[in-house]
């Protein structure tokens, strides 16, 4: 048992840490998320540079051989920073998926630009009438000659407008909520037939809606075997699941850390508001939702790591923690900075949407507390 | 970061293991099945088993008969016991007295209390809570007056958990009132409870049992060689001391134990004509439950790493406390619930030592679910209560 880092690992740690202080503040992020596609292409660029893109791509792929625990170092800064590049979308969703399935023409093709920082993509994990089922796949892949021809839509697909290829689930055989019969598909952005509507989310990201009217694809876009797609979208969404989580970490721990400072410096009734013991309490319990999530966090990173049985009955259950402990502490935060809380400009407003949001991303804390539940050790 | 025990941890709890499937004490194996509540013979003869291994005194160091086990060995060790559902050790001469005078006591104390606590001989209780002076300890007014070689001690001390078995009793009294701050005035000292002028009043708790006392001193004449350390020095080692007893306090490894149980019995007990562990509602308590227990653990995990790194255990060790008896408190309540109406029946007779158990109302010991639910709210209370917690942690932690 041993919760200490190595020293590759503290340095990536402290690496991203200190560029977040120094070259991601607050401002800054606000005008990330208000360029063209949300974030700033300049950044990813500086991503790249830094060998973020790379971090958890074996080295024969030209990666780091990062694994969960990196994952997770990295994922609790950008949340700190409130990073809006889409290191989810692009790395962790559609990256994990082609690191699992890509034969070798896809990784050249895909993971390639991909990890030098040329390509951005996306998975699109969720439909118009799914909620948090991914095995809910209604949009159809049919056999047509030597390829595929897709039909139906597919919903919330993060940064989807920009995307230069969408991993799409699509089904192949097998009923509409089968783990059997989804095949995975690489679809460029540009393919004739899909329409974008992309938008912003509350949190400051971005994502779309597509649908899909005769995509035609050819056979060498399937990654993995035909209709032996649901393993890999299954684990991708495990590994993002926790990458969510610890971005929430950060984000709770963030605002708790400034919501203490800010009510020693806060004068009402003459005195600091941090001498009141009504809300000393309130950030003390704070204090030990952070600390029990964190620990969660680093039992189920372990888990991970270790590649353990249990390690996805771990992941619903941090996800739950996460999203219980995080709203409550975002929800305090708010409360604790007054109407300061509810303004724009204030960062601790947009810590919290972003909370908010990780709550919902790949099943909120009562989806995953009955997953838990219905998962066997 | 790496979840793996070594290999001297696995065998280290090898060897445990053995040891309790050889030594555990077939008696008080069969009355904790039962719920039969455990006398002072049985917590003493189970004390002198570990100590004849040498594993009673696990947190002393090595030179007065302590372990010199790491932290993580101690852990092991707590859920092991738990694991055979062993009955908590008394506290108050092994884990709170001991550390005051191995740390400030003088070499003749050393001698004249430690083998006896190490060999369970003596038993303890801890005078600090008055009548008057409960959160606010620094407010005692019980006094002990220097008359040559001797004290004369007069007062009361109250909530003195397993008092009427005591021997000795360790207090806080106050020995000047003339000082700048009253935490200076007190003084720690050891007290025969057979001196004349001391009496002992039982105080019934909620669930009907008898564990707590008032300790009245009347006149009582105790001698100087008695105190520890020095005169007005007491606050300084009991706030010392209070910190060795939070520690201990959060019992994630008993509260494992008791989650297990509730699976068990909630796999077993019926409800709507299927097993209570498929209604939803209850089936989500119990995971939600798991999940806290869980994270507790880690944390704990997580404190003893920072404590085997060489830092002290600090206030961090009051989330534990909180934490620890949130969850505990939270086991009895589904533990009750868990029973039905056969939380309901009054019966405390029926897990008397002579009261067959086959013919006892509620299967097992189901109506002491209740019994255990009343009482066990005390855990929020003593030691400290949550709130006085939260204090500690707002003003050391947070800076507030
Ligand atoms: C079963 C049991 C066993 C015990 N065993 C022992 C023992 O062996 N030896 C011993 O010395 N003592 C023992 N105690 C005493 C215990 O330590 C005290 O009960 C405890 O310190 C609380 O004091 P009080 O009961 O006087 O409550 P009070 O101090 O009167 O508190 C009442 C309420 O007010 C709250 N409160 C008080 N001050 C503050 C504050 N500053 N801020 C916010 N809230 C506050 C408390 O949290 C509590 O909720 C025991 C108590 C119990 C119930």
């Amino acid at each position: 048992m041993d919760f200490s880092l190595s020293e590759e690992q503290s340095m990536l740690a402290d690496s991203v840490a200190k560029f977040i202080d120094a070259d991601y503040d607050f401002e800054s992020r606000q005008q990330f998320a208000s360029d063209k596609n949300g974030y700033s292409e300049a950044m990813w660029r500086t991503f790249a540079e830094l060998g973020w893109t790379a971090v958890p791509f074996s080295e024969p792929d030209g990666g780091l051989d990062g694994g969960p625990i990196e994952l997770m170092l990295m994922m609790e800064q950008f949340g700190r920073g409130l990073v809006v590049e889409p290191y989810l979308a692009n790395i962790v969703l559609a990256g994990g998926t082609l690191r699992r399935n890509a034969n070798d023409a896809q990784r050249t093709k895909w993971l390639q630009p991909l990890i030098e920082g040329e390509l951005q993509s996306s998975l699109a994990f969720a439909e118009p009438q799914s909620r948090f089922e991914i095995t809910d796949v209604a949009t159809s892949a049919r056999k047509d000659g030597d390829g595929y021809l897709l039909n139906g839509n597919k919903s919330f697909v993060l940064h989807g407008e920009n995307a230069g290829m969408i991993v799409i689930p699509a089904r192949t055989s097998g009923n509409q909520r089968d783990e059997h019969g989804i095949t995975l598909f690489t679809m460029p952005g540009d393919a004739d037939g899909l329409t974008r509507r992309g938008y912003a989310t509350v949190d400051g990201l971005r994502a779309a809606e597509l649908s899909l009217d005769n995509v035609r694809l050819p056979a060498d876009c399937v990654l993995g075997e035909e209709g032996e797609g649901f393993p890999t979208l299954s684990s991708v969404i495990d590994e993002a699941t926790l990458a969510v989580a610890a971005e929430a970490m950060g984000i709770m721990q963030k605002m708790h850390d400034k919501t203490v400072e800010y009510t020693k410096s806060r004068v009402q009734f003459g005195v600091p508001i941090s001498s009141f013991q009504a809300l000393q309490h309130r950030m003390v319990d704070t204090l030990m939702l952070c600390e029990q999530s964190r620990s969660l966090l680093y039992w189920c990173v372990m888990l991970v790591n270790a590649g353990d049985p249990q390690a996805r009955k771990a992941i619903s259950a941090l996800k739950y923690q996460v999203g219980t402990a995080g709203i409550k502490v975002a929800q305090e935060a708010v409360q604790l900075h007054g109407g300061m809380g509810v303004t724009w400009d204030l960062d601790i407003a947009h810590y919290f949407k972003r909370m908010t949001a990780i709550d919902l991303m790949f099943g909120n804390a009562d989806h995953h507390l009955d997953r838990f539940i219905s998962t066997a050790a | 970061m790496n979840i793996d025990l070594t290999t001297e941890e696995l065998a280290f709890r090898d060897e445990v293991r053995q040891f309790l499937a050889e030594k555990y004490p077939e008696e008080i194996r069969r009355k904790r099945l039962d719920g039969i509540p455990l006398e002072k013979d049985d917590m003493v003869l189970w004390q002198k088993v570990l100590n004849e291994r040498g594993w009673f005194a696990v947190n002393w160091p090595v030179e007065y008969g302590g372990t010199g086990w790491t932290p993580i060995q101690k852990y092991l060790f707590a859920i092991e016991l738990a694991e055979v559902n062993a009955p908590p050790i008394v506290a108050f001469g092994v884990k709170m007295v001991a550390p005051i005078i191995y740390t400030f006591g003088s070499a003749e104390q050393k001698q004249r209390f430690l083998p006896d606590i190490l060999a369970s001989n003596v038993w303890w209780c801890q005078g600090y809570s008055e009548p008057g002076s409960g959160s606010d300890l620094a407010s005692l007014s019980m006094r002990a007056d220097r008359r040559g070689d001797h004290y004369v001690v007069n007062g009361t001390k109250t909530w003195t958990t397993l008092g009427q078995y005591a021997d000795w009793i360790f207090c806080l009294v106050r020995t000047s009132s003339d000082v700048a701050r009253r935490q200076e005035g007190i003084s720690f000292l050891l007290i025969d409870m057979k001196t004349p002028g001391v009496s002992v009043k039982p105080i019934i708790t909620i669930e009907g049992g008898h564990e707590v006392n008032e300790v009245h001193f009347d006149d009582v004449s105790v001698p100087v060689d008695n105190l520890v350390g020095e005169e007005g020095k007491g606050w300084t080692y009991g706030k010392v001391l209070l910190q060795h007893e939070r520690t201990n306090i959060a019992g994630v490894a008993n509260s494992q134990y008791r989650l297990s149980r509730l699976k068990e019995k909630s796999a077993q007990s019926v409800h709507g004509g299927e097993p209570l562990i498929n209604d939803r509602n209850f089936a989500r308590k119990i995971a939600a439950l798991e999940i806290e227990l869980k994270a507790l653990e880690y944390t704990e995990l997580r404190t003893l790493a920072s404590v085997a790194v060489g830092n002290a255990p600090g206030p961090e060790s009051s989330y534990l406390k909180i934490r620890g008896t949130e969850v505990q408190q939270s086991l009895d309540a589904l533990m009750m619930e868990a029973a039905g109406y056969f939380a309901l029946p009054y019966i405390p007779s029926q897990y008397g030592l002579d009261f067959p158990v086959a013919d006892r109302i509620g299967s097992g010991s189901e109506t002491s679910t209740s019994l255990r639910y009343f009482n066990n709210r005390k855990a929020s209370i003593y030691g400290g209560s949550n709130e006085i917690q939260k204090n500690i942690i707002a003003k050391h932690v947070l800076g507030l």
